[in-house]
């Protein structure tokens, strides 16, 4: 999957499942905020992007993915 | 001293309709609830026939974050629960200040199950199950959920008792508010109503295949049945001590004046006889009520040889020679299982509201058991005081409700 076609395919698939607005979802937003979580969403965020892109998050990787930026990055060297 | 126990509020979410209006109207109409989906045929089932409920919209009204711990089922029972509030006058500001509780009837969450158990499975993680799977998964999710969604702070329980799980749950809530336990009780029953929960039921050859024409497939007590259709959807009743009511100025529709329950204890599937003659015999003499007092008995009856048969024979060994008006409304809705006690409670309301009794459909002709009691085949307009509503379920678990008219 190209940078691109990983870009879009975040923002189709968090956009549906936390429900809220595609533009929202830029390369320097923080997921957190943007995406409203909270610990247990937090759980959803792991196993859409596990299912959606058959990547896994580990906990000891996560602080490390503040911004959508930092997703497409991990996405993109994981999959 | 022992409470009076009435009904203030009603709440239904059916393939008959999502308002009270429509489902009295569509029982007065004798409109069958009753599809055939390929899709189901097309997935490996031995019968297509089904019902169709739609789901309640309910994005504006509660949060992602908490919609992410309700199943199909719980939405269902959200959306009755809230019509019943709304129909008892009992808003969020007389619930914060005193205690309500919840007992529902529900006895799966297969499709949530199923699917977090899928990705656990696919991907060897835990955690890929999703945030909602354990409270989406468990017998007691509905009664979770609306807990927490109505900040319910009184008795909070599931009654799984298969097809008598939400009869049971009114009964329930009618003993403990019967002996001051408990002043207002929200119960009833709802059923998931998608193809994975009853996919082994239909695997056991329980189900209709008159596939060929939906509306003539549930047919309880005509000779020619050939088995139950499946369906689903949710009933919410409220029940009050007569005192809390009168002393908030609640509407008052009816009395619960009588409960009876018993276990066949014998065979799994099969009924018999003595086990729901019991159950019946139970609730009229709890109520001191005279059979002859009683104007229609919802039978049980889901449309199988021996289901209804059993039952007919149950029904006249109560009433013996006292020709009851009987009919299944489930020859309209389909089996709505965890739901049907509570459900065909509503509808035997709506018809003791509304001065008719909606007729049995597609009941052209008995068999020697049924031909035993007085089955009305098309809808009549009449009046009557009190009905009787049986629910039977798996395990020979049988439940009695006696409801008296309120005006």
């Amino acid at each position: 999957m190209t940078r691109e076609e990983i870009i879009e395919k975040v923002a189709d698939t968090l956009s549906e499942e936390f429900e809220v607005e595609k533009d929202v979802i830029t390369p320097d937003a923080v997921i957190y905020d943007t995406l409203e979580l909270d610990s247990l969403s937090l759980v959803d965020l792991v196993a859409v992007v596990q299912y959606t892109f058959k990547v896994k998050i580990p906990n000891t990787d996560l602080p490390n993915v503040k911004t959508f930026n930092d997703l497409y990055d991990y996405i993109e060297s994981h999959q | 001293m022992e409470n009076r126990v009435v009904i203030t509020g009603m709440g239904i979410w059916s393939c008959l309709g999502q308002t009270l209006e429509d489902v009295r109207q569509a029982l007065y109409d004798g409109k069958s609830g009753i599809i055939f989906s390929q899709e189901r045929k097309d997935m490996g089932y031995r019968s297509g026939l089904c019902t169709h409920v739609p789901m309640p919209d309910l994005k504006k009204k509660i949060s992602r974050t908490q919609r992410q711990f309700m199943p199909e089922e719980a939405m269902y029972a959200y959306a009755a629960t809230e019509q019943a509030l709304q129909n008892a006058g009992l808003d969020q500001d007389y619930i914060d200040s005193h205690e309500v509780g919840i007992i529902y009837g529900n006895d799966s969450a297969a499709e949530s199950t199923m699917n977090a158990l899928d990705r656990f499975r696919e991907f060897k993680d835990t955690s890929a199950c999703g945030s909602g799977a354990i409270f989406q998964s468990m017998n007691s999710t509905i009664t979770m959920n609306l807990a927490c969604l109505f900040r319910l702070r009184g008795i909070n329980l599931t009654s799984s008792a298969a097809c008598a799980s939400s009869s049971l749950a009114i009964g329930n809530a009618y003993l403990l508010i019967k002996n001051g336990l408990s002043d207002c009780i929200i119960t009833g029953g709802a059923q998931e109503n998608n193809p994975y929960v009853v996919a082994s039921f239909d695997g056991i050859q329980a189900f209709s295949t008159r596939e060929d024409d939906p509306s003539k497939a549930c047919r309880p007590f005509d000779k020619n049945r050939d088995g139950l259709v499946p369906g689903g959807g949710a009933a919410t009743v409220i029940l009050e001590s007569y005192e809390h009511a009168v002393r908030r100025g609640a509407p008052i529709l009816a009395e619960i004046v009588g409960w009876g329950f018993s276990g066949n204890g014998d065979h799994i599937s099969t009924p018999n006889v003595a086990g729901p003659a019991r159950s019946l015999e139970l609730a009229v003499k709890n109520g001191n009520i005279n059979p002859a007092d009683i104007g229609y008995v919802n039978a049980h009856a889901t449309s199988t040889h021996a289901g209804d048969g059993r039952e007919a024979m149950a029904i006249k060994q109560i009433f013996g020679d006292y020709a009851v008006p009987v009919t299944s409304t489930k020859s309209q809705t389909g089996h709505e299982m965890w739901a049907a006690g509570a459900a065909e409670c509503i509808y035997s309301m709506l018809m003791m509201k509304g001065g008719f009794i909606a007729g049995n459909l597609n009941f052209e002709e008995p068999d020697e058991e049924t031909a035993c009691v007085n089955v009305i085949p098309e809808t009549i307009e009449t009046h009557f005081d009190m009905f009787l509503s049986n629910s039977f379920g798996f395990g020979g678990t049988n439940s009695t409700l006696i409801v008296k008219n309120i005006d």
